[in-house]
């Protein structure tokens, strides 16, 4: 079994992508969120015994070039089913998280032909309440550390002292800044059209959350994601916020091993 | 040169600043007295018809969710003043383009006011800053992109005469564009673009346009003039004249330097009121990458340090101020013209806070009568 990150660059139809590879076996193609690929994260080796996992960077995070044609959530949909195709993997788990769990919902609506497995770790992407309720904090309004005071179950884990990281750190923290307000701005980190077509996912499919989420919380916006795909289950993990695999790697992974061997 | 009095409108009527996290964006509107509103509107429109009698142009601009500024609709008061005056140039610098969700909304609108005032229009174009993309709700990435198409929408509105052509672009979608009425100006009014940086500067150069620079100081200044001079020689452009190049300072023209510099300390309140929380000031993507992760650190450096900290000495020393008596405001805009390789327009930013109405006028006085023909000389041409 392989033990180390792969890293690879490939151009699919004109956009040059940025993948991190770890483990063999089942694959399962890993979607961050606006936090950027963690690659040296626990949970990423972790879910490594579990299957091979693709960490693809999406376009404009990290160090990953951005592409003028690469604009939109629904554009990254069809890039990573495009991946499937390039890889032709059979049975793929997709697991994608906040923004990345939108990306996989988006995913799952057009096609589940490679898919086996759908896991959606608080993921964004959807409308509930009415045109006033504000269903996911403006997080571009609001002061970074209130932030992550909304995103973590312990608040201590996510805060960033900027004046102590390198240039280079706060380099890819802007770039993910930028890239997540190229994908979400508007409408905000949401397709008003995603609830109506969640019908069509017909594969298994499980929903992560921390209990502590305050930024979308499991009893309002993961029950209404869960009620809007077929037989979805939701999983909540406790001790953890809106990032559960940074919070609670051991936990998490284990959720996820028993779903994907799971009948 | 020539010389153009410009007025922000500005709410300065608020409570100490202890009681709010920040001036622009969400400071509630409670805080706006509409009929102390009203009688501010009113003033301002005043001291901008005085402006005309001393044969000074007029200015303005438009921003959003302020208190540092009440023209959300800049368009609106320029047709007021398109009506109001008679021989004033009117420059509206500018309309937020890449925040307009209907350019060929704004080429009606400039259409129309140019044809109200008889062709005294000159229609400026902004980005908008950083805080207004909150208030529009208008994304900061790929801004620029939606500028310059939104730009050539408006001028091929502005200069097609016979029937309606197609637009499918990347941003902006018309099956029918007509537009009437069409400018009184031809081919159209003049343009100018707001450019703050090298790069900005370029592409403006290769436009042509006139570009203006707002309180970027000695260096920034020349940066922002040199990069569209440069970029001209590059491509093979005829030089441009210096009518083509603007200036915004804060400007009060007193009889003493001691009657001038307590002028300039009113004008101030503009920058040492404009408390703006980071998440405001640096949306993401408005700011290049390395800019961005600049600004994380804390304070930035160099010229906007100062804003962190206002001072009028250190204003004056790096060419944001011109204050004084008429002989010095004269002397430190010579001093500004010499070092960015010169300038044809300089936009004063005489209205500001506390500034009161007689004052605000004594300054213009002074400044038209004492400092303005000295100017004119400079660059006649640009001063008929």
């Amino acid at each position: 079994m392989s033990r180390t990150i792969q890293s690879r660059q490939l151009t699919l139809h004109g956009v040059q992508l940025d993948i991190s590879e770890h483990g063999q076996g089942r694959p399962i193609l890993v979607l961050h969120g606006e936090d950027g690929p963690c690659p040296q994260a626990p949970f990423f080796s972790l879910l490594a015994n579990q299957g091979r996992v693709i960490l693809p960077t999406h376009p404009g995070f990290g160090q990953a070039p951005d592409t003028a044609d690469i604009d939109t959530v629904d554009d990254l949909a069809y890039l990573y089913l495009d991946l499937l195709d390039e890889y032709e993997l059979r049975d793929a788990a997709v697991i994608g998280c906040s923004l990345g769990g939108w990306i996989a919902a988006e995913m799952a609506v057009k096609s589940t032909a490679r898919l086996s497995r759908l896991i959606l770790v608080t993921p964004l992407g959807i409308k509930v309440g009415d045109r006033e309720t504000r269903d996911i904090p403006d997080i571009f309004a609001l002061p970074p550390e209130e932030v992550v005071r909304l995103q973590y179950h312990d608040p201590t884990q996510g805060a960033a002292d900027y004046t102590s990281l390198s240039d280079d750190e706060l380099l890819v923290i802007a770039r993910n800044r930028e890239a997540t307000a190229l994908y979400a701005w508007e409408p905000y980190f949401h397709n008003p059209k995603l609830r109506q077509r969640l019908h069509r996912v017909a594969i298994p499919t499980l929903l992560i959350w921390g209990a502590s989420d305050r930024f979308v919380t499991p009893g309002y916006y993961g029950t209404a994601y869960r009620d809007a795909i077929p037989g979805a289950q939701l999983a909540v993990i406790d001790r953890a916020g809106h990032w559960p695999h940074v919070e609670q790697p051991e936990v998490f992974v284990e959720r996820v091993g028993a779903f994907l061997a799971s009948t | 040169m020539r010389a153009w009095h410009f007025s922000e409108n500005a709410y300065h009527l608020l409570p100490d600043a202890k009681e709010y996290d920040s001036i622009r964006v969400p400071l509630p509107n409670r805080y706006y007295d509409p009929k102390l509103g009203a009688d501010l509107y009113h003033r301002f429109i005043d001291e901008w018809l005085i402006a005309e009698e001393l044969g000074l142009d007029i200015m303005l601009n438009e921003h959003h969710q302020t208190a540092t500024n009440l023209n959300p609709a800049g368009p609106i008061v320029m047709g007021i003043l398109a009506r109001e005056t008679k021989t004033a140039r009117l420059l509206i610098l500018g309309n937020p383009i890449a925040n307009r969700r209907e350019p060929v909304r704004v080429a009606e609108e400039m259409a129309m006011v140019d044809v109200y005032s008889r062709g005294r229009l000159e229609v400026g174009f902004v980005r908008g800053v950083p805080y207004e993309m909150s208030a529009g709700n208008h994304r900061p990435t790929r801004m620029m992109e939606r500028f310059w198409e939104a730009y050539d929408l408006i001028l091929k509105a502005w200069t097609s005469h016979d029937g309606p052509f197609n637009w499918e672009g990347k941003y902006f979608h018309h099956r029918q564009v007509n537009i009437w009425p069409r400018p009184y100006q031809q081919p159209h009014p003049p343009v100018w673009i707001t450019a703050l940086s090298p790069g900005s500067a370029q592409a403006v150069g290769e436009r042509g346009t006139v570009v203006a620079c707002f309180l970027t100081g000695f260096d920034g200044s020349k940066r922002v003039f040199d990069a569209y001079r440069t970029r001209r020689a590059e491509l093979g452009l005829p030089p441009a004249g210096l009518d083509r190049f603007a200036y915004a300072a804060l400007v009060y023209t007193g009889e003493t330097d001691e009657e001038g510099y307590a002028g300039a300390r009113k004008l101030m309140w503009y920058v040492e009121a404009n408390k703006v929380p980071f998440q405001f000031t640096s949306p993401p993507g408005y700011h290049p990458p390395p800019a961005m992760a600049g600004a994380m650190k804390g304070p930035a450096s160099g010229v906007f340090k100062m804003f962190q900290n206002p001072k009028l000495e250190s204003f004056m020393e790096h060419g944001l101020v011109f204050a004084g008596n008429p002989d010095s405001v004269y002397r430190q805009i010579i001093k500004f013209y010499e070092h960015v390789g010169g300038f044809g327009q300089i936009l004063l930013m005489g209205q500001a806070g506390f500034l009161d109405h007689q004052e605000t006028v004594k300054g213009m006085q002074l400044f038209a009568r004492e400092v303005y023909p000295r100017l004119k000389e400079l660059h006649p041409a640009a001063a008929a």
